[in-house]
């Protein structure tokens, strides 16, 4: 598992209902599942879509731009969405639906102003392409980068405080420290909760 | 692989002192089901999945019955190494109660008078479809079936066999179905049953020992219905404006357009498989299929929530009869009352009729769905 998900499984209570939103090959919720959280995982990619479905995750194809409706109010105790808000055409009522949904979450994030990628766009004056966002402009999948301090400030709008902010270097290792984070941190994981 | 030979089965599960009970209140004392089994039952009889088939199915999924070239109508999806792989699962298909085809419904004689019910036949329901099944179950010595599988109203079976007996099935997966039909949906159903009861040789119902059917009504509702399986770019692929005798139109009102003599067969193959009152009774228990509106949906939710029951929901895109809406909201029905679901709209061209056929994205999903025990 990416040790960013050991990090989002860590910040998850036993015994929780869990939403994935952009579960991938279901390893988190597998993962949870032996600490006995019901889960449900939302993918949308047909490949990662089966994988979690030969795990025995129990998985919804919907659309996280435009199905989250389909969730009741505080239907789960925590919603995870690791690595997918960057993905999404509106992050906004994304996180939004995050806080209707669950009183918690659990969010993890790249981050836009990590130094190197400051460095690559002020140096060679080129989009940066990294082990944290890899592709291209023309073909990312990241279609909505922010940096950690607007990513918080926008939690922070549709209701959601943070509890947890874990510092992520390139192979999403937790930093040592605080200060500088938004310079230091190649990502972030945030425990939230519902104000 | 496909399973090779194989011989449909009867046994009576009903009888005067044992009677089916009926959602309407009436009983059946005496019922016979058709079924055919591909597959061996594990010494611990955990490893049953029962296919449940659709509105005009039948017993006989999988293999043939001496004619190699004719094969089960769900042969595709059943077999070694095949979704419902059955050098691991003992899979069972039952004719549905009410049909035609070895299975008790109109055609079949009535004890109490020595003739065929006919119209006396009681109102069905899906309930009662599945309680037969599960008489069916318990006679095989299956307590608790791995899944129960079906497309259309087979995914309606396995939807209302999780919700009304959850201990008895470890996961459904319901393809292609709906939990209530749409106003559109009912309409289609009206007009057949209208082209049906209005055929002189109906004769009100009572067409039995008169040496006649309504041939006429039930192969044009079949013919409609049959436009309702396909989506239009499938009709336009398969056929298109082209005509079948000739490459120029021939102006009149005879079978002119490829399309118009491929319905004919489908509704001239149909009568010599099909009985008008079977099809009255299907489809009306389709009309009036609602089980997320019966009095104890809750607790059945929460019955099935509670068993662990899983349940897989799949729709085709190019489904226009029971579209994706319609599975949406089965899952969400489950999701809220907490009952695991897997979904996914699998794009195929073929609408509803995606489900018969071995698209490669389905099947791997109902393969890895009931691969895990």
């Amino acid at each position: 598992m990416r040790p960013d998900l050991e990090l989002v499984a860590s910040l998850v209570p036993a015994g929780s209902r869990v939403l994935d939103l952009g579960c991938g090959s279901g390893d988190l919720l597998e993962h949870l599942g032996f600490r006995s959280c019901r889960g449900t995982g939302v993918e949308i990619d047909g490949e990662a879509f089966l994988a979690s479905v030969r795990r025995g995750v129990a998985v919804l194809s919907l659309d996280l731009d435009s199905d989250l409706d389909a969730f009741a109010d505080d239907s789960y105790d925590v919603v995870v969405l690791s690595q997918t808000l960057q993905t999404t055409r509106r992050p906004r009522a994304v996180l939004a639906h995050m806080a209707r949904i669950a009183p918690r979450a659990v969010m993890s994030v790249p981050n836009f102003a990590f130094w190197r990628h400051r460095a690559t766009l002020a140096l060679s004056g080129r989009m940066p392409v990294s082990v944290e966002l890899p592709y291209p402009w023309y073909q990312t999948p990241n279609i909505h980068l922010s940096t950690l301090p607007e990513t918080e400030a926008l939690a922070r709008e549709v209701g959601l405080a943070v509890d947890r902010r874990i510092l992520l270097d390139e192979r999403h290792q937790p930093l040592r420290g605080s200060v500088g984070g938004n310079l230091r941190a190649a990502g972030a994981v945030y425990a939230l909760h519902r104000r | 692989m496909s399973v090779g030979y194989v011989e449909t089965q009867r046994v009576v599960l009903a009888t005067p002192d044992d009677p089916l009970p009926l959602s309407s209140g009436r009983t059946l004392g005496h019922v016979e089901v058709a079924y055919e089994t591909y597959g061996e039952l594990s010494a611990a009889r955990d490893n049953a999945v029962v296919v449940c088939h659709a509105l005009t199915g039948d017993a006989h999924a999988a293999g043939h019955h001496g004619d190699e070239a004719r094969r089960g109508w769900w042969d595709n999806i059943i077999g070694p190494g095949r979704p419902l792989d059955t050098d691991r699962f003992f899979v069972v298909c039952a004719n549905l109660l009410g049909g035609c085809q070895g299975t008790t419904g109109p055609s079949s004689i009535d004890p109490e008078t020595g003739r065929p019910y006919g119209m006396d036949f009681p109102l069905l329901s899906v309930s009662d479809m599945v309680g037969a099944h599960r008489r069916l179950v318990r006679h095989l010595g299956i307590a608790r079936v791995h899944s129960v599988v079906g497309g259309s109203l087979g995914g309606m079976q396995a939807l209302s066999w999780a919700l009304e007996a959850p201990d008895e099935v470890g996961s459904a997966v319901v393809v292609a179905a709906s939990s209530r039909l749409s106003a559109q949906n009912i309409a289609f159903s009206a007009v057949a049953r209208e082209a049906i009861m209005r055929d002189p040789d109906f004769a009100g119902g009572a067409y039995y020992g008169s040496g006649r059917s309504p041939q006429t009504g039930l192969a044009v509702a079949r013919m409609m219905a049959h436009i309702t399986y396909l989506s239009e770019a499938a009709m336009s692929t398969k056929f298109g404006r082209r005509f079948q005798d000739s490459e120029t139109p021939r102006f009149g009102f005879g079978v002119d357009f490829q399309v118009e003599s491929y319905l004919k067969h489908q509704g001239e193959s149909f009568l010599s498989r099909f009985d008008a009152l079977s099809y009255l009774y299907l489809s009306r228990a389709l009309d009036y299929y609602d089980p997320f509106s019966e009095p104890d949906a809750a607790g059945q939710l929460r019955r099935t929530a509670e068993a662990g029951t899983r349940a897989l929901v799949l729709s085709f895109d190019s489904d226009w009869r029971f579209d994706t809406s319609h599975s949406v909201r089965i899952v969400r029905r489950l999701e809220h009352a907490g009952v695991p679901v897997t979904f996914r709209e699998v794009a195929s061209t073929a609408g509803h009729d995606s489900f018969l056929l071995p698209v490669p994205e389905y099947h791997a999903i109902v393969a890895a769905f009931l691969a895990v025990r």
